[in-house]
Formats: C-alpha cells, structure tokens, sequence
C-alpha cells in the first residue's frame, strides 16, 4: 500500500462516491465499509459517518455544516472532514462533480 | 491447544469468500494455482450448495467475494450464483480467461449485481503469439474486452509474468492498451502448484526483471493517468516474506470446487490438517471453530526467527505453504525471509536461474490438464503434452 496522499478539492463543489465504489453498513463487522474491485476498507466511526453524506449533491462545507450541527459537542470538525476527504480523494475514493 | 482456564484469542472476523466454482478449465497453463492433483477430486458442488455457502457467508460477515475456478464460465449456472450474491449484497468479482463470454451471458451478470470482471491473460505466450499474428485466441479475448466495456465495467486485465514472457513486457502493455484496459496487473509467478512443478522454467532472470519494470515505467510515463499499471515482483527475489492472505484464518475463507474450506488457494497441500467440507458443516463452524482454521492462527505456532522477531505482526511469517513445500514443515519461517536458516533454498534458485539458457536437462513444462493431474495424482510422472 503505498502512502495515501492528500489530494485538495474545491469545498463548494458537490461531491460524490466514485464509480465502482459502493458503500455500505456491514452488520457482522458492525461499521461501514467501502468496497471496489477486489478491495474493500472499513470506514469506522467518523469515517461511516462523513460517507454517509457523500451523495453527489452535498460539497465538503455542507457536509462539515451538517456534521457540526449533529454534533455540537464535538466543536469544529472541519480540519478533521478536509484531512479525511482530502485522503480519500487521493484515494480514488471520491470525485468532484467536475469529475476528478 | 486449549487448557482449562486459557483465554482463546478472538477469532477474527472474515470479509473475503473466493468461490472456485469449478476446476474444468479450457486453458492449460503452466503456472496454474489449482492442486497439480484435482483430477482425483470429489464432485463439484451443486447450484444449491453453493447458494448455501453465499448465504451463510454473508451470516459470517463475508462482503467480497471472488468467483473463479478454473474458468467459472464453465458453470452454467453462473447466472443464478451471480445473481444470488447480488441479492445478498456481495461485492462480485468474477475471475475470468473471458472464453465463454457472451453479450446474453454479460447481460445477465450485470442484471443480477455482478459488480467487477478481472481479464486474465491466463494463456498469455499464446495471446501473444496470437496478437502478433491476429489470430483466433486474441479475438475472442478482444471481443470480451469489448463487451465489458458495453457493459460499463472497469477495464481490468491480469497478466501472469515469468521467464518465458518477461522479455515482451512491452507488447503485453501495448495489448492491453489496444484492449482499452484501465488497470493492468502485471504479476510475477508464484511459484506453487503447476508453476512449483515448472518453476525451473519460469523462473526469470534478474536482468530480465530490471528490463520488464524499465519498459514498465517508460510505459507508464507515456500513457499517464489513462492506465493504472501494477508490478508484482516474484518474492523469491526478496528478502522479507509477504504477509500471506494477511494471515492464516485471518480475513480469508476459500471454498475449493469440490467443496473443500481452505484458508488459502493452497493450503489443501499440507500435511496433518483435515480442511471441513461445506457439505457437511456451516461456514461460521467452518471459520469460528474447525481446527483446520485455528491451526496457524495467531503466532504461539511459531518457531524461531519468527517467535521472537519483531515484524511478525507485519508479515505473520510468511507463507506456511512456501515454509512446507521448501522445507518440509509448515511452522518454519516461510524462507523468502533472509533471517530464515532455510533462506538458501530461494537464493540457490535464483542463482540457478541466472544462466540466460536452461541446461538441456532442465525437466520439460508440464501444462495443467486433466491427464497430467491424474497422472500426478497417481504418483507418476506426467506424460509431456504440449497444449
């Protein structure tokens, strides 16, 4: 596995699982998972739950807006979502709507 | 072995089932990872046994599954197996030569879920062969390029590389570019089964390793992001072992043809373990309790250097197939491993294989069919056949 790289992405720009992905809630691993051609990692805690709003509509702001308001307590998420999504997109877990 | 009062470790949980659907094959390939001996086996399982094993699989947890053989085109009820598992919300990856490929076959596969098809160029001498001259073989390979690009699935080729291809790394790559592949996996051979009892004749050369990754990345520079080209290098010539299967019984669960539960395409080779058989017990038995898939889990198993050493959480010692095959006892160090005291016996073929022609002695190839894994399974010594 080679390092993951951080990849930035415009925050305004809708954002969506890329093509051949799939995710889902796995009941026997009790987390969410992503799956890919004879791949799959566990997407644990935050993880599940930032991909839960990936949805080709939402962007990296509504998403962090969203999660802040679930989550009061937690205070500002966004540093922790942009490291997460910036990985996951150098990943090739996501695409922006522009489609990179 | 459990005491009174020990504490057993959690089992871990599985999320990789790889069903061998069958072991009819219509390619005869000299690096084949099915047992040398599968003509002696018992019957394969039906439809319904294996729509059981789908459903008990996703009870245990199991999320991808691989579907190969042999050639799982084989299976006339792949259709209904598929669609089982799209129903049941398998990731499906269906492992495929694509000879028996077609549009109504695809067209149902993709009704009923299946999510990824990997192209191997199983036969690959051939291909090429075929390429360069356009013949028959690379036709039917182009056509199911074709289709699984109709069918909107991702361009996924696998080609095994060894000494007698290496040397057309390059007009391998321009096929697949041809063939409008997006991943390439250009894989080394491992050398068990049909490529152990060939391994003299497979094996490469270091020079012809450095040439094939050069061609690679001069490749890769020039078709940048349109292709993704993965290099797996024969780990006899490294010097750490990989972390097979990530473990014995770790993630895993195999389930042969004739319905045999392994925790490794291979594992069925070793001595002393009575493997289960889903006829006869449910896959959460199979994984949680049967001895077989206990036997080399964890590492009280182990013996020195590994006992002691500190990358055993990073690599589990290797291949317990590797350690057994090469020097007789599954629990050694898997002797890619330079720490290994059997380490000699991978670097003493590697020297071997170093002189730019085989000695004329050098056992001829023997190509994986039905009558030379009956004459293996008998003991004797296969007829030579050319394929």
């Amino acid at each position: 596995m080679a390092t993951p790289k951080r990849v930035p992405f415009d925050h305004d720009t809708p954002i969506a699982i890329a093509k051949y992905y799939r995710f889902q809630w796995e009941p026997a691993q009790e987390c969410h998972v992503l799956l890919f051609p004879e791949g799959m990692v566990q997407l644990p805690g935050s993880g599940g739950e930032i991909f839960k709003r990936i949805d080709g509509a939402r962007s990296l702001n509504a998403i962090v807006a969203e999660l802040e308001q679930a989550y009061p307590e937690a205070g500002s998420l966004r540093a922790d979502v942009v490291d997460f999504l910036e990985v996951a997109h150098g990943n090739g877990w996501i695409r922006t709507s522009a489609g990179a | 072995m459990e005491t009174a009062g020990s504490v057993r470790a959690p089992v871990p949980k599985p999320h990789w089932l790889n069903a061998e659907l069958t072991y009819k094959c219509p390619l005869h390939c000299v690096f084949c990872y099915n047992p040398i001996d599968y003509a002696k086996f018992g019957p394969e399982l039906s439809t319904d046994d294996w729509i059981r094993v789908l459903q008990q699989g996703r009870e245990l947890g199991l999320v991808q599954l691989g579907l190969s053989g042999g050639e799982p085109l084989m299976r006339d009820d792949l259709e209904i197996i598929v669609a089982e598992a799209g129903r049941l919300g398998y990731y499906t990856n269906l492992i495929t030569s694509g000879i028996g490929l077609t549009e109504k076959r695809i067209a149902a596969f993709k009704e009923g879920g299946l999510n990824h098809i990997q192209l191997s160029f199983q036969d690959s001498t051939r291909e090429m062969n075929d390429w360069l001259s356009s013949t028959k073989t690379f036709e039917l390979k182009k056509r199911a390029a074709e289709l699984i690009q109709k069918y909107d699935y991702p361009m996924v080729f696998n080609c095994v590389m060894h000494r007698h291809n290496l040397d057309h790394t390059k007009e391998i790559l321009e096929m697949a570019e041809t063939l409008g592949a997006e991943y390439v996996e250009l894989a080394n051979t491992q050398f068990y089964a049909w490529a152990m009892k060939n391994r003299d004749q497979l094996m490469p050369t270091r020079d012809q390793l450095q040439r094939a990754e050069a061609v690679t990345n001069a490749f890769r520079e020039r078709v940048g992001d349109k292709m993704k080209i993965y290099f797996v290098h024969p780990d006899y010539y490294e010097t750490r072992p990989k972390a097979c299967m990530n473990g014995w019984g770790s993630i895993f669960l195999n389930v042969a043809a004739d319905g045999v539960a392994l925790p490794c395409h291979e594992a069925r080779m070793l001595p002393g373990i009575e493997f289960p058989n889903v006829r006869d017990h449910d896959l959460k038995w199979i994984w949680n309790e049967s001895p077989a898939f206990g036997t080399y889990r964890g590492d009280t198993w182990m013996q020195e250097p590994c006992r002691s050493c500190p990358e055993k959480e990073k690599d589990f010692g290797g291949c317990r197939c590797q350690a057994f095959m090469l020097t007789g006892d599954a629990t050694n160090a898997d002797p890619v491993c330079d720490l290994s005291p059997h380490h000699h016996l991978i670097t003493e073929q590697v020297e071997k294989a170093q002189r730019p022609q085989l000695p004329a002695n050098t056992k001829p190839i023997v190509f994986r069919d039905d009558r030379n894994s009956r004459a293996l399974a008998a003991g004797e010594q296969p007829p030579v056949t050319t394929a």
